[in-house]
């Protein structure tokens, strides 16, 4: 039996209320020694209030030639970010 | 012996615990089992000077000689030294090194809890600050004691190796003396040996998933934590960790 | 740099009509500065010299750990302390985000680390010298940590996705390492007559091996041109190395130190300081085993990994044992 840690990808959440974003990968054990080894590791200045670990092997990824239909559609939907909207400066904060 | 004898007593054996453990396991840098391990250890190592700093900072305040808390650190002898034998024995393989913390983390943390409700509030904030840090470690090292303990037949084999070789020195963690009873007086620190129920009671548990035997002597080495007797490597770890100083005098750096 | 004379695994560089489809669309994304991430498809090559560059790279920070660890236990002050410590940490994390990066490209750390003790790969020549008196540690911070700043600010840039992000990182960690390491010589070079003494001693000790951290005069290194076109390689050693001759200069001067090099000049022509060349011979011969610290840096790497194995061995059974008895409960 192949005798390495298992790797994983490491998501932390911030302080500023954002979602887990990946930070990086590392080698544990298991799932809670990931999430010590993560503290250690990926939160050294801070960075982070809230992590999640997930064994690598079990990330599915879409496939690079998927590239163009999942992402291209939300390219033409600009009206889904904020600044498409000129808003009034009389309405105030929005 | 005075309020503030005792209490400088104290607080040097506080200090010169963190002081001298976080010299021990800042030996492990860049040389662990496993880059994640040694970055945690380093971790560990830097909580315990930053306790340092604070705990030897406010005995030189308390002496009053103006003395600085790396004062303290660097221009003392192994005789002025108040740390607990189980802190300056030398780190051993990576497994002896996790008893060792796990042993004292689990004490350290129990005093920290009780010295948050010091009567002196400047104890009671660095408790207050440092019983956090040493949540972690104390969770950090049980889980290792516990995945080595019950890991493959050689781990099994050198964490109990570990724990019979380290035993001996618990004891001293727990014995009062002149000072403790001072402290106790002040409502500053609690009494040592009114932490052994609770540190049994963890040690029982976390030694029975670690699947090794508690070894059944009550033998404990004392002298340590009043400077009386200290382990020959003591020596040899102030022969490094002060050099500089000592060659240099003076010199700021 | 902390990957040196990086051997590029093809035999010099295709034109746009001997490349297939694939390698069309790869190097037209890499002209494009589009990212190439681990899935996509890439050429053969490309991998391969990634992974000895990334590898190299990821050596080298943990390498380098062993030089400045050399002195925590001696550091003169707890603060001095925790700073050298936190910092030799980071490059342990460097390492490791390194090796994450090469993983992606199909390649296993345990891999990497079994191809550095056997000798297959390579680290850093800087690592094969040794530290001598505390001054090392601010002039290592200071000028090694500098170089590879510059190295590596360039590599934010690179063609490889993950490569990159890990070079970003880094690069927000390091900057914290020069600065450590210049405000520790700082105070020794306006301390005590010993101190300048170790300060000065320092410096001309380190400069030279700092420079050939760059690696070779480019007229002499094959393997650039491939590795430029792919964007795995940024700038030109040269280019580089006269950007830290420029930079470092007057930080000496501030010092009041004397220059590590009599040849040493501000060319007003050119803009730039002149300086001597290394001697290049010693870079080789350090980069083939005779440095003065080759043999106890590697043995001391792989003393870690042997005493290790217990103890990796152990926790990965543990972990085996309990999600065993997790399955057998279900
Ligand atoms: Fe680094
Ligand atoms: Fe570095
Ligand atoms: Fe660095």
């Amino acid at each position: 039996m192949k005798n390495e840690w298992p790797l994983w990808e490491i998501f932390i959440r911030g302080q500023h209320g954002m979602s887990h974003r990946h930070v990086g990968s590392l080698h544990a054990p298991d799932a809670a020694m990931a999430i010590k080894n993560a503290r250690d590791v990926y939160t050294r200045r801070n960075e982070g209030v809230s992590i999640w670990v997930v064994e690598a092997q079990h990330v599915a990824a879409s496939s690079p030639s998927d590239k163009g239909p999942l992402y291209e559609p939300s390219e033409s939907k600009v009206y889904r970010h904020p600044t498409f909207f000129d808003i009034p400066e009389e309405v105030g904060a929005m | 012996m005075t309020r503030d004898d005792a209490f400088l007593q104290f607080l040097l054996r506080m200090g010169d615990n963190t002081l001298v453990l976080g010299h021990r396991v800042s030996e492990w840098c860049g040389h662990a089992p496993v880059l994640e391990e040694d970055i945690a250890l380093a971790n560990t190592a830097l909580d315990l000077i930053g306790q340092t700093q604070m705990w030897l900072a406010l005995a030189g305040e308390v002496q009053g000689d103006g003395k600085s808390a790396d004062d303290l650190a660097f221009l003392r002898d192994a005789w002025d030294f108040r740390n607990a034998l189980l802190v300056e024995v030398p780190n051993g393989d990576f497994g002896r090194t996790l008893m060792r913390q796990f042993l004292f983390d689990s004490w350290h943390k129990l005093m920290l809890e009780r010295l948050k409700g010091s009567s002196d509030e400047r104890v009671a904030a660095i408790a207050e600050k440092a019983v956090k840090e040493v949540t972690y470690h104390v969770e950090r090292s049980r889980d290792t004691v516990i995945g080595l303990g019950d890991g493959t037949e050689e781990s099994h084999a050198r964490m109990q190796e570990a724990l019979d070789y380290l035993w001996p020195y618990v004891g001293e963690l727990f014995a009062g003396d002149a000072v403790d009873a001072e402290m106790v007086a002040a409502d500053i620190a609690p009494d040592p040996a009114s932490l052994r129920a609770d540190y049994d009671a963890i040690l029982a548990e976390v030694m029975a998933e670690a699947t090794l035997s508690i070894p059944k002597s009550g033998f404990a080495h004392k002298g340590g934590r009043d400077g009386r007797m200290h382990t020959e490597h003591l020596g040899h770890l102030l022969t490094s960790m002060q050099w500089l100083q000592r060659a240099y005098p003076g010199a700021r750096w | 740099m902390y990957a040196q004379m990086i051997k590029t695994a093809s035999d010099g560089i295709k034109s746009r009509d001997e490349m297939s489809d694939e390698e069309r669309t790869f190097q037209d994304k890499i002209d494009a500065d589009i990212k190439i991430e681990p899935k996509d498809w890439m050429p053969e090559d490309y991998r391969r010299t990634l992974i000895r560059q990334i590898g190299q790279h990821a050596h080298s920070e943990v390498v380098g750990q062993l030089p400045e660890g050399n002195w925590i236990t001696r550091a003169p002050t707890l603060e001095r302390k925790a700073i050298l410590l936190a910092k030799v940490q980071d490059e342990a994390g460097h390492g490791l985000y390194l090796y994450s990066a090469a993983e992606t490209l199909g390649v296993s750390r345990d891999e990497l680390v079994e191809m550095l003790l056997s000798g297959k790969m390579k680290y850093s020549s800087i690592f094969n010298y040794p530290t001598l008196n505390w001054a090392d540690i601010g002039a290592v911070g200071w000028l090694v940590d500098g170089a590879a700043i510059i190295n590596q600010v360039a590599l934010q840039r690179t063609s490889y996705g993950p490569y990159s992000r890990a070079m970003i990182r880094i690069c927000k960690e390091e900057s914290f390492h020069a600065r450590q390491g210049y405000h520790a010589i700082m105070a020794m070079a306006f301390g005590t007559p010993e101190q300048k003494k170790m300060a000065q001693d320092a410096v001309n000790r380190l400069w030279f091996p700092a420079l050939m951290m760059f690696g070779p005069s480019d007229k002499d290194s094959v393997h650039s041109e491939q590795s430029m076109a792919w964007k795995i390689k940024i700038k030109t050693n040269d280019e580089l190395r006269q950007q830290f001759v420029d930079q470092t200069v007057p930080q000496i001067l501030y010092l009041g130190l004397d220059l590590p090099d009599p040849n040493i000049q501000w060319n007003e022509e050119r803009g730039h300081y002149d300086f001597s060349d290394p001697d290049w011979s010693e870079f080789f011969n350090v980069i083939k085993g005779n440095g003065p610290c080759n043999t106890d840096r590697l043995a001391a790497r792989g003393k870690a990994w042997d005493d290790g194995q217990w103890v990796r061995d152990g926790l990965l059974a543990h972990s085996r044992k309990k999600a065993a008895a997790r399955m057998a409960a279900e």
